[in-house]
């Protein structure tokens, strides 16, 4: 049988770097760093008292105080983002066949905050459960696809995906094959996360992920110079709208890219650390261009996974040698995280709407915070450092990998 | 107005969103005030936790309206 294509039509951002696409992608091309002391709790007893938070989010403007409050922060960032990708879709609600419409959505962890705020309440207690019956709703990581889904009337498949830091890129690549299938005409596609809270930033502390350099929050994501310390905790969603190329061309869509691959993988190497010769991300990437049906040489630009850790950078340049060869010096490659710090689930989101903007613009933006070369990674590698680089760009990658090794790559092209 | 109606209609107002116009005793939670079978079980717990008054489940089916919750919770309250 032959597939169908599967092309974006609308984008949304909410980021630590920009509230909506626009704002988003002038601050990656000019190399703006999110990060900043944390205020949304007092962390001067943790280990890290820094994180990529957002700024300025009114929900109630979005979303009316008495459903806000029924639902997490996760979820907030889920409809804000997805609102702006329905709008610039420019969909006639009245006119589409919503049954066909779906919502997949990534999130690696969802109601964080919700959980922690009523068992920290249910502690303080005499141990008399008063629990709250929106308690659950807010905290089960579905929600955001459910919400979504109520708000729009649309129909068709709904869940969400969990698979850490690579949530995103899963939610992503099931659309494209159940478009591809003609299972559904579109479906609103995207990640989001809210973990910018007490157990997120101490669990991740915990597990010495997160860097300390709490002198210097803004340059403290610097994925592959020799000094980078670990991750920056960011927030915030992504959202696209994912549409069958020919629905898309009879309404008269602007489409943005084509989607034309996913690639998957599994580690099954351990529950933190990537493989050491990054076989899996080198499976998934491999598995991508398969799918997609195009050479290593076709691609220009890799968004990757790069979250500034000190033995993840390294491996996935390694991975990258090895699937792409000679060409590996020849590709542009950045990591966005050194500017919104790693939105986890929603990395994925986030990243592929940088990927489309590059496309749309020509235009590589950059890995802010290189400082100092690290001997373990090739300097023949054009690892975009601190300024944007234009490039005359046809087709784009986008790398995420999880705990518990899982790793999920997509793959936009511009229309031909 | 009792300490108690006011608290109760605080929460009321807090809670469903409200005008505290719209919270008169005969008022229904669910007909007039927009409640969903959730946000009565909320009611009930903010009751219990604002007023440290455990209400039994058989008791909370019979709260259907602004006027039943104050007159339940004047008659328990430091009893």
């Amino acid at each position: 049988m032959t597939f169908k294509r599967v092309v974006v039509t609308g984008l949304g951002a909410l980021t630590p770097i920009g509230n909506d696409v626009p704002t988003y992608w002038n601050n990656l091309a000019a190399g703006v760093s999110g990060a900043g002391p944390i205020t949304k709790f007092d962390a001067s007893k943790f280990r890290t008292q820094f994180a990529c938070e957002l700024k300025g989010v009114e929900v109630t403007q979005f979303i009316p105080r008495q459903e806000a409050r029924k639902m997490d922060a996760f979820t907030h960032y889920a409809l804000i983002a997805t609102d702006e990708a329905i709008k610039d879709a420019n969909l006639n609600l009245d006119t589409i066949d919503k049954n066909k419409v779906g919502v997949i959505w990534g999130s690696g962890i969802g109601g964080l905050k919700s959980f922690e705020d009523e068992m920290i309440d249910y502690a303080k207690g005499d141990g008399t459960p008063r629990i709250n019956p929106f308690f659950i709703v807010r905290m089960i990581a579905d929600s955001a696809s459910g919400q979504i889904s109520m708000r729009y009337g649309f129909r068709g498949t709904n869940y969400v995906t969990v698979s850490a830091c690579a949530s995103t890129n899963n939610a992503i690549i099931d659309a494209l094959n159940y478009i591809r299938l003609g299972r559904l005409n579109m479906c609103v596609v995207g990640g989001s996360e809210a973990a910018v809270t007490r157990a997120g930033i101490g669990g991740f502390n915990a597990n010495r992920a997160l860097s300390e350099r709490n002198a210097s929050p803004e340059t403290a994501s610097r994925p592959y110079d020799k000094d980078r310390d670990g991750f920056v905790l960011g927030e915030g969603a992504g959202s696209l709208i994912l549409e069958e190329y020919e629905h898309a061309q009879s309404r008269g869509a602007k489409i943005y890219a084509e989607l034309i691959g996913g690639g998957m993988s599994s580690d099954a190497y351990h529950i933190t650390a990537p493989h050491p010769d990054g076989l899996g991300a080198f499976l998934a990437m491999q598995d991508a261009l398969n799918d997609a049906g195009i050479a290593p040489t076709d691609i220009d630009y890799i968004n990757t996974h790069g979250t500034s850790t000190p033995i993840g950078d390294p491996q996935e340049l390694k991975a990258i040698h090895q699937l792409f060869g000679e060409h590996s010096f020849k590709l542009n490659i950045s990591s966005t995280k050194s500017m919104t710090g790693h939105l986890l689930g929603a990395a994925g989101a986030v990243e592929a709407i940088a990927c489309i903007k590059a496309l749309e613009n020509q235009l590589v933006p950059p890995t802010i915070n290189h400082f100092t070369d690290d001997d373990e990674i090739d300097p023949r590698f054009n690892l975009t450092f601190n300024t944007a680089q234009a490039r005359s760009m046809t087709t784009v990658m986008s790398n995420a990998f999880g705990f518990g090794g899982h790793n999920a790559i997509v793959i936009f092209r511009k229309l031909s | 107005m009792s300490d108690i109606a006011q608290k109760v209609k605080n929460i009321i107002v807090e809670k469903l969103g409200v005008e505290e116009s719209e919270v008169t005793p005969e008022a229904s939670f669910t007909n007039d005030l927009g409640a969903d079978s959730l946000d009565t079980v909320e009611l009930i717990m903010e009751f219990e936790k604002e007023f440290n008054l455990p209400i039994p489940d058989d008791e909370a089916e019979k709260i259907s309206t602004v006027g039943l919750a104050i007159e339940y919770l004047e008659k328990h309250i430091g009893k």
